[in-house]
This record gives C-alpha cells, structure tokens and sequence, in this order.
C-alpha cells in the first residue's frame, strides 16, 4: 500500500477533535472503524483507553483528545477509530486513534500548506506537519510518527510511586 | 516431478510439484545439516570414548552418505571432498588407523567445510576461503599410501565390493571354481574370469590355498590356488556360466544357487553351517554328526580334525551371513520398529496452528450461543464440537513442541572449541534434555543461550592455573539444565567459576550513570544491572564477549519471548542465570473472570480452586489480605483495587485461588465465568512494561479479555508495597 500511496502523498483524511478540524496524510491510515467495546488495558495512561480485536489481532486505541488536552472522547453516533500505522522503535506498528467524526479525504498541494506556527497553537508544535485550508477554516496536519512516538506512548511506571501512580511523561500538554 | 519423494538415506520428503531441482536442492541441505550435526555429535563423544566402533561406523555412514547424496543432488564439491574423508575413516573403522586428537580435529574443522560448501556450492565465489585443499592435505597425512583402486588386489583379500550385500532383489549363487593346474598353458588367467564375476555383482571371494605345495616345490607355470564365489547377483545363472564357457573343460566349476531371494525372506534362519558343509561335500555327514556332539564350536572341530581346511569354514560362514544380511533387509519391520518421520516446511504448521487457533475462537462462540439458546440437542453436538477442537488443539501445539535436548548438545562444540581457544578446561553438563518447549521458542532461545554460555565460559569460569590456586579442581563445570514449573519452563545456566562481584558492579553501574551513587540495592538487584544496555565489566574486549551489547541483547530476546532472566552469584563460587517462559505462544486453557465491567482470563494451569468472599472485614484499598482456607494462611490480592477499576463490588466476591511459585495466592474478583479456550494475542510493544498482564484474547462475543500474568502481578504488587 506504501508504493501506491507514495504517489498520492498530497492527500489527506480530515476529522474532527473537538470541533477543530485536524488531518493526516492518508499514507499512514490504514482504515476507519465505527467505535466498538474498548477494553481496557488497567494502569495505563488516561489517554490510552485500551484495546479493539481488529481482525484476531489487538490493536491499543489513544484518545486524541484527551492527549491534546481536549478532554475525553464522548461516544456518539459518529465517532470513530482511525486506525494507523506508524513506526515505532524501528518497527511498523499498527493503532487506533479516536475521532469524534471523520469528514472526507481532501487534496493539498504542498505549496498550499504553511509551516506549523511557533506557537499559540493548544498542541506541541511538533506534532504539526503543517497549515492546510479548506475554505475559510484551517487544517491542522498532524505528524503521526511524532504523536505516536515511543516517547509519546511511553506507559512507564515508577515502582516507587505506590499504587495508581502513573505519569506519562508528557503531561505537559495538560494546558 | 512432484508429489513425494524419497531421498538417499530414505526420508520421505513431501513437496507441492514445482519446476526445478532447487526443491531437491534445498532438501539435500535440510538433510545434510542434520547429518552434519550428528556427525559433530559422533565426533565429540568419540574423543571421550576413541575406540567405539558403532561411533566410527556412524561417523563413516554419515560421510558416507553426503557423499552420495551430494553427488545426487548436483553438490559434486562436497561428494568429492567427503570422498576423501570417507576414505580416511574406511582406514579407522578397519582398525588401521586409530582416532587421535589431531584426525578428530581435523575432521570438525571438515564439517564447517561441508556446511560451508553447502551455502556456496560455486566455490568460484570466494577461492581465498576455500580450506579444502588444506584439510585433504591433512587427512591425505594419515593415508600410509596413496589408496589405488585396484581390482586384481581385491581378488586375494576378503573384500567386499559394496557395502554388504545390497538389496538387489537377486539371488545369492556358490560358484566353486577349481582351475586345473595346467590353466596357465592354456592361455586361461583364473583372475579374469573373477573379474568377470565381480561384474555381476557383489562378491564375496575365497581363495583356497590348502593345495598350495612349498616354496621349493612350486612350479611358476601352475595354478595350485581355487576359490569359492559368494555372488549375489539378479543375473540369470547362464549368465554365470558364460563366463566360463571357454574353459568349461579345464576346470571343476560348481554353480549352485544357494538361496532365492524369497526363500531367504521365509526362512526364519538360513542353513546351519554343518549343513552347508555338508552341502558342499566338504565333510561326509557322520563326521558332522561326531563333531556335534562334542560342546565346541563347529567351525573350529571340523578344522581341527582335518575334515576342512579353516577357509573352507570361513566361506560357509560367510555364506551364512550373506544370507542373514539379505533376510535383515528384505524385512526391516520385522527388526526394532523405525519412527518413520515427515519433514514439512515450518510456515506450513505455523499457518495450521494459526488455523487451529482460529477454529478453538468459533468454537467458543459456537458454545456460548448454543448455550444460550437452551437447545439440548444443539447443546450435545457442541461438546462434541468441544472435545474434538481441544484434541486437535493439543495435538497440533504437541507438534512444535519439540525436546530442547537437541539444543543442548549443538553447545557442546561450543564449549569444546572455546575452552580450548582461552586455553581453560571446561566441562559441559546438561540435564533436562526431555523438557519440551514450543518450537519457536527453542529457535529463538537460541542466540541468548549461545550469549550466556560464552559469558560463562569467558569471564566466569577461571584458567585452570587460577582455579588450583583458588582450591578448586583444574575442569570448570558449566550445567545447562531445562525443567518444567507450573505453567513455566525454567533453563538455568551455572558455572562454578569466580562468580561476580557486587561492589565491582555497582560501581560500574554508578560510573556509567545507571544508578544512583548512594542508591541502595539488593545483591540480586545489583547482579542484574548487567541487563542494561551498554554495560559491561570485562577488563578487555575480547573476540568473545566484553563489548557490551551482550547481555541486554540477551534480556531483549527473552522479554520477547514474554520470558524473564534472573542472575544469582556467589564470589569465587560461580554464578547462575535462570530464563523463565512461558510454556506455549499460543493457546492455553484460562478460567475467564469479571471485575466490574472488564474480563479477564487467568491460565487454568495454576488455578487450584474458587472460594467466595464476602465483604465484611475488607478494608477499602488494602492490597493484600490473608484469608484462612482449611487451616492454611492464604494472602490475596484484589484486583479490583490493583486495577482501578471504578464501581462497586458486589456484596459476595469470588477468589480464585492459584499457585504461583510455589505459593498459594487468591485473586479477588467479582464472578467467575467458566474455562476458556484462550488464544493468547500479544498486546504490542506500548504495553510491554505494563505489569500483571501476559496478553489478551478474544471472547466469544468477539470483544477482547485481558490475560493475567499472575507471576508479573504478584511482583509488582510486592515492589509497591515494599516502596
């Protein structure tokens, strides 16, 4: 699928966090899924709300939104798994990122998209690939690989906390 | 040519039809690193034990056969050079040269030759690595004289011309030929006429030299000497006498077919040698009987009393074993019975297995809708449907599993060479070998074994000098033994050697930053220190060890194999390493339980019983409790707590008591659902920290349960608590 889509790596899945609208270049999506039971995987970070049986494999989802500090997912109708593939540690790794909807796949040129502001944007600004447009409102382009970096995802605990003590290390983004 | 085919040594080897030799190619190779690791087998026990001739036997019939094999398959490099070897080892099975260190080297360092050989047949690739030359040299050193084929010499020695009698599916025929002494003057050469019977088959020869007169009395021009033939040939007996058509007069020529080949297949024995004898009219029958009665052998009495001469019984004798040699293998069944065995590529079962996997999931839903739906005659059929998926399932796991045995003793080459490289002397001891693991495992087990061994033998154990010096016995003893615990499988590796020293670890550890200075460790915890990356002790790098990237690399494989790997060590005592794993990948049978709103599966393996619990006396967020079950103190845990898992438990909980490590804990949980096939999923490398969980698994209602590593639990809950 990689060789395929490398020759249409101008287009982009759009969906909706929280009202804002974000997207990600289709090379790394691999499906879209209706929300199913997320099990839980105790212990883990908030935003990591568990795991999905995608085909006899188990695939860890991330709530987006709670790792932008956008507060947690609500489930309606028209939210959605968002399953990507992205390197981790050397290695291709398959996730589910949450999305409260998923609008359409849309074309951008690379000249039609700016650099990632500095700041004033509520992300870390290196999870933005880019500024895309669509109209009157603005794309956030997200890096996948940079989101879902094995730093990112890290799910370490620290023996010495006790019980329930559990720290990603980037809660930084609770703004 | 597709289908199934057998291969030299009699493997059946199943393929789909494909275009090309290289499937025949690639199964040569299968066969020959087989053969090649039984032969380094052979040869290693043969330097304990040098003068065991089934050892040299099977070090020649290995030979024996890549020779011909590769001949077979198109390997024409490794046939001519084994060819040689083969040669070599004729000489020690025949008794003419005996096993020395220098042959025995020699010989291993021939095997890396073959099986480099076997990966690049096209020695054009690379002539500078190209050690062949070298190595006949050596072997070509032990030969006394350079081995000529000649047939003539072969007519005065008793030799066979072939391995034994071969299944020819002939008939074996006593030619007894008596040139007349004058056969010279007629322009008859007795030699010719044996060659001409060579031809027709495998040959057994008996020169008769009884009539041979002294030296002073010989006359050049005559021909004193005559012989007996043992021919077993699928030749028509015309054919036979052909041979002698034109000196039909000028000799006593006897052509008696002494057995069919059906008769010998029937005959429980073949003849006695008395009556073979007797056959020939070499002895009349009342001195056979006279001989009889006496208590010896009657080979030894005849010749004794001059009835035959000591040839004459020598050639019924071999008559004899002609015989048996062909019934033996006109019915092999009826010998020590043969595992016969099937070699299938390993993605094949790997797929089989998934599919099995796979079939225990549907079966599962299968169970649970039928048992919804209350339908009595439904519900039978579906425990049917239940045992024959668990047969099935146990059956095909039983296939990868295979005895780490044949592990172990691929170390013992390990051990010998490099022992000998550091100049230490060192001996292997392993027990356990019957201990099954799944074969992926074995295969991946591999290298961290391979790492571990070297460690022990580099910096562990000490040079022989040191270890007199220290008191200990000059032979360091390194153990690898395998044993079944639980639902486990614990492989240790110990030496008795210098053992590790804490302070010198720790130390490093500090300077390195991976600790603290002032942190305060258990010796255990200091010993595995030596787990992180980029940590190493040794003083200097050798070609073996001490770079550093050893022994995290080892903990990486194993944590891969959702194992865990322990160091415990003694100064000047030695040290030990315990790899725990899981004893399968893929499936086991799990008692499916709920807390809260989630499921989870413990492996049934280490259940031993459910007790209920109800709520009085439990303090909320206490971790660990101790329950009085039958007089015995039973701690447990529950994992509502451990877990966060929100909501209120029910007024009457379950524990589910197990037994870990050889203790028994209790898990408190809501409700206890039932068994459950359970197919273990990993749960990927973001949830490789998290603790207390081995994996997860489908349900029956295609949604995902949690499986509980009980062990991993029960560790970390102490860790906490003792923080």
């Amino acid at each position: 699928m990689s060789e395929l889509a490398s020759l249409n790596d101008n287009q982009y899945l759009t969906f909706i966090l929280e009202r804002e609208l974000f997207a990600l270049n289709i090379v790394s999506v691999r499906e879209v899924l209706e929300l199913t039971n997320i099990t839980n995987v105790p212990r883990t970070p908030e935003f990591i709300r568990g795991v999905i049986n995608l085909r006899g494999r188990a695939v860890p989802v991330v709530d987006l939104r709670m790792k932008f500090g956008m507060g947690r997912t609500e489930r309606t109708v028209n939210t959605c798994i968002i399953i990507v593939e992205v390197v981790l540690d050397g290695e291709a790794a398959v996730l589910g990122a949450l999305a409260d909807s998923v609008q359409e796949v849309y074309e951008m040129e690379a000249s039609q998209i700016e650099a990632a502001p500095k700041m004033g944007a509520r992300i870390k600004t290196e999870f933005i690939r880019g500024m895309g447009k669509c109209g009157e409102q603005f794309i956030i382009i997200l890096d996948i690989n940079k989101v879902f970096s094995a730093e990112e995802l890290a799910v370490v605990f620290d023996p010495g906390a006790g019980q329930g003590a559990v720290e990603p290390q980037e809660a930084q983004l609770n703004a | 040519m597709g289908g199934l085919f057998r291969a030299a040594d009699g493997a059946i080897h199943g393929e789909e039809a494909m275009p090309g030799d290289d499937i025949h190619r690639q199964a040569f190779r299968e066969e020959a690193d087989e053969l090649l690791t039984e032969l380094e087998a052979s040869l290693l026990e043969l330097e304990a034990q040098p003068d065991n001739a089934e050892l040299i036997n099977k070090v020649f019939r290995a030979m024996h056969t890549l020779k011909g094999s590769g001949a077979m398959f198109g390997f024409d490099d490794i046939a001519v050079f084994t060819h040689d070897v083969e040669t070599v080892f004729d000489r020690v099975r025949n008794g003419e040269i005996g096993i020395s260190k220098k042959l025995l080297d020699l010989t291993l360092a021939s095997c890396d030759h073959v099986k480099w050989l076997l990966e690049d047949p096209d020695l054009g690739a690379s002539p500078k690595m190209n050690k062949g030359p070298e190595l006949l040299e050596g072997f070509r050193a032990f030969l006394p004289a350079l081995v000529v084929e000649d047939a003539s010499e072969a007519v005065f020695a008793l030799e066979d011309t072939g391995d034994g009698v071969e299944d020819r599916g002939g008939n074996i025929y006593r030619i007894r030929f008596r040139p007349d002494p004058m056969i010279f003057s007629f322009g008859g050469n007795p030699v010719h006429f044996l060659e001409d019977l060579m031809a027709l088959g495998p040959c057994k020869t008996f020169a008769h030299l009884d009539k041979v007169p002294r030296l002073s009395d010989i006359e050049p021009a005559s021909c004193y000497v005559w012989w007996d033939v043992l021919l077993h040939t699928s030749a028509p007996r015309e054919e036979i006498q052909d041979i002698f058509t034109f000196i039909e007069d000028q000799c006593e020529l006897h052509i008696d077919l002494v057995a069919k080949r059906d008769e010998l297949e029937d005959a429980v024995t073949y003849k006695k040698l008395g009556e073979i004898l007797v056959e020939r009219a070499d002895i009349a029958p009342e001195d056979l009987e006279a001989a009889l009665s006496r208590q010896k052998r009657l080979g030894d009495i005849l010749t004794e009393a001059g009835l035959v001469t000591k040839k004459q019984v020598e050639s019924a004798l071999a008559e004899q074993q002609a015989a048996k040699e062909v019934q033996a293998k006109a019915a092999p069944a009826a010998t020590a019975p043969t595992t016969s065995s099937i070699r299938i590529a390993a993605d094949k079962l790997d797929f089989l297995v998934d599919l099995v996997g796979e079939l225990v999931i549907v079966q599962a839903q299968i169970k649970q809708a039928v048992v919804q739906s209350g339908d009595s005659f439904m519900m039978s059929l579906s425990e049917q449907l239940e045992r024959l998926s668990d047969d099935l399932r146990d059956s095909t796991l039983g296939i990868r599993m295979l005895p780490i045995g044949a592990t172990f003793s691929k170390y013992r080459r390990l051990v010998r060479d490099l022992s000998a490289e550091l100049g230490k002397e060192i001996e292997l001891v392993t027990s356990g070998e019957e201990t099954e693991l799944d074969k992926t495992v074995i295969e991946r087990l591999g290298d961290p074994l391979v790492h571990l061994l070297r460690n022990s033998i580099d910096h562990g154990v000490e040079l022989p000098a040191d270890r007199e010096a220290a008191g200990k016995p000059r032979c360091g003893v390194v153990t690898l033994s395998a044993e079944h615990s639980g639902g486990e499988v614990i492989i240790r590796i110990s030496d008795d050697g210098a053992g590790m020293n804490p302070e010198r670890i720790k130390a490093k550890a500090v300077e390195r930053g991976l600790i603290a200075a002032d942190a305060e460790l258990t010796n255990k915890e200091i010993f595995n220190l030596i787990f992180l990356p980029g940590f190493s002790t040794a003083e200097k790098v050798t070609s073996v060890s001490g770079r550093g990237v050893g022994m995290d690399v080892v903990k990486r494989g194993i944590d891969l194999l959702r194992g865990s790997v322990e160091i415990d060590s003694s100064p000047n005592k030695g040290s030990v390493i315990s790899i725990r794993l899981p004893l399968t990948l893929v499936i086991i049978n799990g008692l499916q339980v709920m807390v809260g709103d989630e499921y989870y599966v413990a492996p049934l393996s280490i259940v031993e019983e459910c007790v209920g619990l109800s709520r009085n006396g439990g303090r909320e967020g206490d971790q660990s409790q101790i329950i009085n079950l039958r007089g015995e103190s039973v701690p447990f845990i529950r994992l509502r707590d451990w877990f966060e898992i929100p909501g209120t438990p029910p007024r009457i909980e379950q524990i589910v008591i197990t037994r870990v490590e050889g203790m028994r804990v209790g898990l408190v949980v809501d409700h206890v659902i039932g068994e459950h096939q359970t197919v273990i999923k990993g749960l990927g490398r973001i949830f490789r920290d998290v603790e207390g969980l081995s994996g997860a698994t489908i349900k029956g209602d295609g949604t995902m349960a949690l499986i509980l590593d009980v062990p991993g639990l029960l560790r970390a809950i102490s860790e906490a608590s003792a923080a």
